[in-house]
């Protein structure tokens, strides 16, 4: 089925059936390998991306149920102001270890501070506990959340 | 010898006394049946003038028996309590745990020596209406016969020729382990000659084709009762409830009479054919366990006609109110700081392995099929199926986009299973449960792993 | 500064290559192994040495080619911060290029063959770097002292500039790769004091984190190529087990699947997407013949390795007369079992080849890159020298991509298809096919005597990893993974003996998992020495304390953490503190756990406390970072981490069986560096081993109950409620 979505700003035309799951086609259609194949099953959050704004799994979300809504990945994510400073809040508190979780942790972050530009410890838990990291940077995860949510303040 | 003779006749007097309460005792018990709720007359299906209720619909009316067979076979949802998980189709070997024992379903395929291969026409019927094996035992009604008793002969002989088509497997299930006296086959004789009326299906003429049909659907093949129903202290059908909800197998069937507040009274038709043919309606929740199963595998194939006859018929019962019922449609807040504050436990599960596709709100990102609010397990201040769920999974192959959920029971404790249903319960529904890990346990209990 | 990786042509990624591609060279190589090839400098061909490991350019750049592969554990950027610092550079300078498979050049020392595992990395490659880079260092300094005729003694070196002091003259590295080249290479060259260090021991900023938080990392599952189609696969889920028949009609007629591949053990379905090569094997019917192991199950695997248990092992260390001391009064005998475990990388296994009869080229991330092209080359029956690894970052190792199995099936599969390939393992493939981290048994007996602990006997009994991995490190039948950290136990007992029971487990294929042997064995030691110190009626950290007199590290850093832990102090009605101590990878660690108990058994982590001595930490922020993810990955295989067997199959799948910690559970991780100038240990490692044993004992200090198995068993714990 021909489908066009806007992701990452672009119209993105391609086919597949509306049963694929959006991230089988960014990642094998269109090749925008960031957002990483984790579990399958909406439990380890690698996958995650924003549609309209919210963070979705997207190894679970059929691309037939899209319509024309919005997709933002971690390739475009830089673009927003509160996806760059979640970003530099990675690099200036060195989060990332083997890195491949990472993209989904910062979707996901970025999401919570666009909805929660001021988190607390528990606004983190209930926007984060869906990604998991197998390396263990939860401890510098939180922190940069804090440090962004900062930054994003002044 | 007066006196002697006085008491031999108070005596009799007793024992007929006793007869006479007793078989009124059992005639109560054995109450109404499952149509009588109409209060109208029946007659026979060759009286009843609007056409046929029964046998496949109208456009399949010239498809080969097989595939007749077939559709019938699919309406009476065999396959799903004779096929084993992970095993063969139709080849047996189900387990029905039950608080006295364990029951395993035969095998219906035609292999001569362990299937019903040599099942004559006749002995094919008595097992289907009476509940009578091939060798003269007695079948356990878990076998639903006396609803198959509803289904005519020549449909029941349809799905005896597509079960013959099948491939034989050689498949012999385990052994029951019924304790006395639940292990006593020739005490079901006993129960058919009181519980099982084994009569054919008898149309209601002051009632529409469709009503009909559906009657014939809902009864005698998809047999609905079976689940829905209330039993009585005879592990029969109480018809005086009918489709009121019933526990069954450590799961709970929801109330399907059209009670506005705690039964489908405030679904519409489309909602109602929706959920059985898809698993679900919008607002209204997902089918799981035994009714996601009889979705995938009997629900969804059958035609748009004969389901809309079902819900004609089922929006015809009179309504029944499960008394600890509320419905609540609106989604929970979307900060997960709102709503329901206690229950740390609870919510640190949920908000780790259920948020990404259940949502803070309930109102799923990901599929309508994982959107809680409105269902009525979410509602059910019992939680019996959400810790089902939690523990289970939920398996849908039906439709295409249809999610599953993968089961957790292995690795959250039984207070964790408790503590995460006690949460969305109460997040998500009327009124939250109180589940404690032993209650878990019991649950877990009921079910085959 | 850039890693280059051999990517795939669609990447955005500069290749290395261009820049580089004209001029002159100065290349080194490391001196690490007997093969040791000559300096090379091939200026006519413009082209680089291909056996160099550090190559200089006229561009100033310096290349070094990176034997270890990067998985997280920050490796490229502490190698490349070693090579800086000796030679003078600006840390900017270094591109580091993913070495090719050739164990001549890049293997280990460590292993002496080329694999990134046990927490070697910087302790192999931390003298012969730093040799190497100030050898570099001195002929840039002589070519410049020729070039303005000067005493190289007069001349220093900075930021990749050599300065001639008195003149205030500079030339760049890159305007001295001429001369310098046609020098030979000294040798002996001093090395650095370390307090002259300018780059290490400073928490500089990882070479490889900013590709990895705007999605142009590329990992191995990220290979991309015209023609590519994708893949998933199905292999007998009972281990051993072989296909007995398919049939692939439904799965034909689905839309994008283009093949199926059957080999005796695996079903693969080749597809235009990966996920309809996963509908295609949904779509499968597939028969097994499922073998010998059909019936196996975890209780059959304990029962053979407690059976197996019980008889004496082979002695691995034995130190004045156990069996007579122990014989001398009241004893005391735990045993602690250890399950398997699932290494779960986020990266899911996969390897993408392209198998032709005149090549294979494999694009796959590996801790272990020759033995990777060893085995592509034996599948596809093609000589070493036509076969390709493309080396990749590693979305995770833990050890289990120190195995080769994935790229041996992947080569197989692909030898079936035309064209490229990228076979990816579905999350349950990845959990029910791995090759687990060993169940082990450990049995104890000691005496006390007072307070001291005078003879300890102490049983490994589990499967040698080493003796399949690398046969010959297995000496004597002891296998010094199985028995490390306790061998060389930093306790100081009178009477003490390790003893080492190989036993392999039916059907369950076994292999390393970060932290290795001493997981087990420091697990079984600190649990049975807060055992120990209960019936001495003492304190757990003055018991152990008394008995570390000769390994002062360990007791300094114990004293620290007891210090910075609180210890002593009361604590809140069912909770607890529990230490550990450990000697693992040359790093001493002590860590205190403080741990709540509800009344559901429910474990909550309040804190951790962690006083570490690993030697000079080149990148400290590294090290703290490598603690907390150790931590957590220990404490997650404590409270969760168990594979079991059903029928031959294990029972655990994808994350949501196979559970792990999430960031709400994590407490808080205090770490104390002690500052040291003894050469590096390891950290990668030692970080996972602490936290079990500990939390175990706080467990034990909150309720009394004595858990001798992991996963910690909370309805154990809830059961014996004695303590409420």
């Amino acid at each position: 089925m021909a489908t066009t979505l806007t992701i990452n700003g672009q119209e993105r035309s391609f086919d597949a059936p509306p049963e694929m799951p959006l991230l089988w086609v960014l990642r094998d259609i269109l090749g925008l390998t960031g957002t990483k194949f984790g579990c399958g099953m909406a439990q380890c959050g690698a996958c995650t991306v924003h549609v309209d704004g919210k963070p979705v799994r997207s190894c679970v979300l059929p691309v037939g149920n899209l319509q024309s809504r919005t997709i933002t990945t971690i390739e475009g994510i830089g673009a927003t102001p509160v996806g760059a400073g979640v970003q530099k809040a990675w690099l200036d508190l060195e989060v990332v270890q083997c890195g491949y979780c990472q993209s989904g942790q910062i979707m996901s972050a970025a999401a919570l501070l666009a909805s929660t530009p001021d988190p607390d410890d528990s606004d983190i838990d209930a926007a984060m506990a869906g990604n998991i990291c197998r390396c263990g940077t939860y401890v510098r995860i939180r922190a940069a959340i804090k440090q962004a949510a900062a930054t994003q303040k002044s | 010898m007066v006196v002697r003779a006085g008491i031999v006749r108070v005596f009799i007097g007793a024992v007929i006394v006793g007869a006479i309460v007793a078989l009124g005792a059992v005639w109560y018990v054995r109450g109404p049946d499952p149509l009588a709720f109409t209060g109208g007359k029946s007659v026979a299906l060759a009286d009843y003038k609007d056409g046929d209720p029964t046998g496949v619909p109208t456009s399949m009316r010239q498809a080969s028996l097989l595939e007749r067979g077939r559709y019938l076979t699919e309406a009476a949802d065999c396959g799903v309590c004779h096929t084993a998980p992970g095993g063969k189709e139709y080849a047996g070997g189900f387990a029905f745990k039950m608080p006295f024992g364990t029951m395993y379903s035969t095998n219906i395929t035609p292999d001569k020596e362990t299937g019903i291969g040599k099942y004559t026409d006749q002995e094919f019927l008595d097992a289907m209406h009476r509940g009578i094996r091939r060798d003269g035992a007695r079948l356990y009604p878990a076998m639903p016969y006396t609803s198959y008793a509803y289904i005519t002969d020549a449909d029941a002989l349809a799905i005896k020729a597509y079960l013959f088509s099948l491939a034989s497997v050689r498949a012999v299930p385990p052994e029951n382990t019924l304790m006395f006296p639940f292990n006593q086959r020739w005490a079901m004789a006993f129960w058919s000659l009181v519980f099982n009326r084994d009569t054919r299906f008898r149309p209601d003429p002051s009632q529409s084709l469709k009503w009909n049909r559906g009657a014939y659907l809902a009864e005698a093949l998809a047999h609905c009762g079976e689940c829905h129903t209330p039993r009585n202290i005879g592990f029969a059908l109480n018809n005086r409830e009918k489709f009121a909800g019933a526990p069954v197998g450590g799961w709970r069937a929801f109330n399907i009479s059209p009670d506005k507040a705690t039964g489908l009274g405030g679904w519409s038709d489309e909602d109602i054919a929706s959920y059985l043919s898809l698993g679900h309606a919008p607002g209204h929740g997902t089918a799981s366990g035994a009714m996601g199963e009889a979705v995938d595998h009997s629900f969804s194939k059958m035609t748009q006609a004969d389901i809309e006859a079902m819900v004609a018929f089922v929006r015809s019962v009179p309504p029944s109110t499960t008394p600890d019922f509320a419905l609540r449609s609106a989604p929970a807040p979307a900060s997960h700081k709102d709503g329901v504050a206690a229950n740390l436990l609870g919510k640190k599960i949920f908000e780790g392995a259920c948020a990404s596709c259940h949502g803070w709100t309930g109102e799923s990102a990901v599929s309508p099929f994982a959107t809680l609010t409105g269902s009525a397990a979410i509602n059910d201040p019992s939680a019996t199926n959400v810790a089902q769920i939690v523990i289970g999974g939920t398996r849908r192959l039906t439709p295409a986009r249809a999610l599953s959920m993968p089961s957790f029971g292995h690795v959250l404790s039984d207070d964790e299973i408790a503590a995460v249903s006690n949460y969305v319960t109460a997040r998500f529904g009327a009124k939250g449960s109180s589940l404690t890990a032993r209650d878990v346990a019991n649950m877990r209990a009921q079910v085959s792993d | 500064m850039t890693i280059t990786a051999e990517v795939p042509e669609i990447s955005r990624r500069r290749i290395l290559g261009g820049a580089l591609a004209t001029g002159l060279v100065l290349a080194f190589h490391l001196p690490l192994g007997a093969a040791r090839p000559p300096q090379t400098k091939d200026p006519a061909a413009g082209k680089f040495a291909p056996n160099a490991y550090i190559r200089i350019d006229e561009s100033d750049q310096i290349t070094l080619i990176m034997p270890q592969v990067e998985m997280g554990q920050g490796i490229y950027t502490g190698v490349a911060t070693i090579l800086a610092e000796e030679l003078d550079a600006d840390l900017t300078q270094v591109v580091l290029q993913h070495a090719p498979p050739e164990e001549k050049l890049y293997a280990n020392p460590s292993f002496g063959i080329q694999a990134t595992g046990g927490s070697t990395s910087v302790r192999a490659f931390w003298t012969p770097l730093r040799k190497a880079g100030a050898a570099a260092r001195a002929m840039l300094i002589k070519a410049a002292a020729d070039q303005w005729q000067v005493a190289p003694a007069s001349c220093s070196a900075a930021l990749g500039t050599v300065l001639h002091i008195e003149s205030g003259r500079r030339l760049r590295y890159g305007e001295l790769v001429d001369p310098a080249s046609k020098l030979s290479a000294p040798s002996d060259i001093p090395l650095k004091d370390p307090k002259n260090f300018v780059l290490i021991g400073k928490p500089l900023k990882r070479l490889d984190t900013p590709d990895k938080v705007n999605g142009k990392v590329i990992y191995g599952i990220d290979a991309m190529m015209p023609g590519l189609k994708f893949a998933t696969l199905a292999q007998c889920p009972v281990f051993g087990g072989k296909v007995a028949d398919v049939e692939d009609h439904a799965a034909m007629q689905i839309p994008g699947v283009r093949q199926i591949v059957v080999l005796d053990d695996l079903v693969a379905v080749i597809a235009d997407d990966t996920w309809t090569a996963k509908r295609g094997l949904e779509a499968l019917k597939i028969t097994w013949n499922e073998g010998k192991n059909a019936n196996v199950s975890s209780k059959d695997i304990w029962d053979h390795l407690r059976a197996a248990s019980e008889i004496e092992g082979v002695v691995a260390k034995s130190v004045g007369d156990v069996a007579d001391a122990l014989h001398l009064g009241e004893t005391y005998e735990a045993s602690y079992e250890m399950p398997f475990l699932a290494h779960a990388t986020m990266e899911p296994l996969n390897c993408t080849v392209h198998v032709t009869p005149s090549f294979c080229n494999v694009w796959v991330g590996t801790q272990i890159i020759a033995r990777a092209q060893s085995v592509a080359a034996r599948a596809a029956g093609l000589p070493e020298d036509k076969v390709t690894i493309h080396q990749h970052l590693l979305g995770g190792g833990f050890g289990r991509r120190l195995e080769v199995d994935m790229i041996a099936t992947a080569v197989r599969i692909g030898s079936k298809v035309d064209g490229p390939v990228k076979i990816t393992w579905m999350r349950e493939e990845d959990i029910q096919h791995d090759i687990y981290r060993p169940v082990y048994r450990d049995t104890i007996s000691a005496r006390l005597s007072g307070d001291k602990v005078i003879a300890f006997k102490y049983r490994v009994a589990g499967s040698s990893v080493i003796a399949r991995w690398l046969p010959p490190a297995v000496q004597q039948g002891i296998d010094n993974d199985a028995v490390d950290s306790a061998a060389d136990t930093p306790y100081d007992i009178p009477n003490f003996q390790v003893e080492y029971v190989r036993v392999e487990p039916p059907a369950v294929p076994t292999g390393f998992w970060r932290g290795v042997g001493p997981n087990n064995n420091v697990f079984a030691i600190e649990s049975f020495m807060d055992e120990l110190a209960r019936k001495a009626n003492k304190d757990p950290i003055a018991f152990r304390r008394d008995m570390l007199g000769k390994t002062p590290r360990i007791q300094h850093v114990l004293d620290l953490v007891a210090e910075k832990s609180n210890w002593g102090q009361p604590l809140p009605r069912r909770v607890g503190r529990g230490v550990s101590v450990q000697p693992t990878f040359n790093t001493s660690i002590a860590t205190v756990v403080e741990a709540e108990v509800d009344s559901g058994g429910d474990v909550y982590i309040r804190q951790v406390t962690l006083a570490v001595d690993c030697g000079l930490a080149i990148n400290p922020d590294t090290v703290v970072a490598q603690i907390e993810g150790g931590m957590i990955f220990g404490l997650t295989a404590a409270l969760y981490g168990e594979i079991t067997l059903e029928k031959g199959r294990v029972q655990q799948s994808n994350f949501h069986d196979y559970r792990v910690l999430r960031i709400d559970q994590i407490p808080k991780i205090d770490i104390h560096l002690v500052k040291s100038g003894e050469a590096p240990g390891g950290i990668g490692e030692a970080s996972v081993i602490g936290g079990p044993p500990a939390l175990r004992n706080a467990i034990y200090a909150a309720t009394g109950v004595a858990l001798r198995r992991l996963p910690i068993d909370r309805g154990l714990i809830a059961e014996k409620k004695s303590w409420l």
